[in-house]
């Protein structure tokens, strides 16, 4: 029941944060197209971080709801990866963010809305669905922002640079993901990453991307580790429910 | 912006909302090519389940009539009334026609 809870609030985490930093983009998107598709992508993971806190909730028993969750902990009670919560920087760093993660919620939501935990694969089921369009939207960009101008190219290859070491927290299991592993619920780290990074050549081979890894490996994000980025970005999301406890539209 | 906007071409975006019946046209996107101008059409005329199909057609491909021809091309169909399939009953049932 525990592992579930922590699953749950892991993946509502991931969600809520990123859906929070796309939201960033909307009014300084290069053109009104995507400023639109900002909106799409962060209320798709924002509807997505609503459904697993609604779990969590349940099956903490305390009558905590998905919008306590969400606005009533602090930075070293969220469990995401670090990776969804550094900065926005220009457009080919959001989309890179953007592509490591989502080919990864896609894969973990394939497992996932097949396990025996039925409450967890009905949120996975309609998740994955939205994730298999953001895959594909951000694959394209990162395909036409590294296959671009020399300039384009080197601010996309820069991106990956940035962004990558952050991805390896994706893959550092613990106790509780080898237990969701044993139900069914998360595919196996190994198994996870080698479709992840199949997914991923891809697109790098057709965006002219090159994996630079320096073995840099920060994380520590789902245990409640973070950097400074995501006391910001939840100092500003929570302001108004923390300043006026109970307020209702 | 505007520089973006002055290289990305028009696209002409048409959304068939369920089966049986044709594509409408529903606007335009500024797009790089006609797969990002599927994807910026997605996002902006089908967010709320407008659409079952997308197509999308760069506008310079659109040959369109001329404001000035209007008169010969429409007003000798004004007064023949009989081209119109006016003159038998619709059954209530039938939704699209």
């Amino acid at each position: 029941m525990d592992q579930i809870f922590t699953t749950a609030l892991r993946f509502g985490d991931n969600a809520m944060v990123l859906g929070q930093r796309l939201t960033h983009w909307i009014s300084r998107s290069p053109t009104i197209e995507l400023d639109i598709a900002f909106g799409n992508l962060s209320l798709d993971l924002i509807g997505q971080a609503n459904l697993f806190y609604e779990l969590a909730g349940k099956l903490e028993g305390n009558g905590r709801s998905a919008d306590d969750l969400a606005f009533l902990r602090d930075a070293s009670e969220y469990y995401n990866v670090q990776l969804v919560e550094q900065p926005n920087g220009n457009f080919a760093d959001t989309m890179m963010r953007q592509l490591l993660y989502v080919t990864y919620a896609d894969l973990v939501f394939e497992t996932m809305k097949t396990s025996p935990q039925k409450d967890l694969a009905a949120i996975a089921e309609k998740a994955q669905k939205e994730m298999i369009y953001h895959v594909r939207q951000a694959g394209e960009w990162v395909v036409r922002l590294g296959d671009g101008t020399d300039e384009s190219h080197e601010k996309c290859q820069a991106a990956l640079d940035n962004m990558w070491p952050w991805s390896h927290e994706l893959f550092a299991y613990d106790d509780v993901d080898e237990a969701m592993v044993e139900q069914g619920v998360l595919p196996s780290a190994e198994h996870l990453k080698t479709q992840w990074l199949e997914s991923l050549g891809e697109v790098f081979k057709r965006a002219g991307l090159i994996i630079r890894d320096d073995n840099w490996m920060p994380g520590g994000g789902r245990k409640g580790l973070h950097s400074e980025h995501l006391s910001y970005i939840l100092e500003e999301m929570q302001v108004l429910p923390r300043t006026h406890p109970g307020a209702q539209w | 912006m505007t520089d973006l906007k002055k290289e990305w071409p028009l696209f002409e975006v048409f959304i068939r909302s369920k089966h049986g019946v044709s594509h409408v046209h529903a606007g335009s996107v500024h797009a790089a090519d006609s797969t990002m101008a599927m994807e910026n059409a997605r996002d902006v005329y089908t967010r709320r389940s407008e659409g079952s199909s997308i197509w999308v057609i760069p506008s310079s491909e659109i040959t369109a009539s001329a404001p000035s021809a209007k008169a010969a091309l429409f007003e000798p169909s004004d007064d023949k009334v009989y081209r119109h399939p006016t003159f038998y009953e619709v059954p209530d049932d039938l939704e699209v026609l």
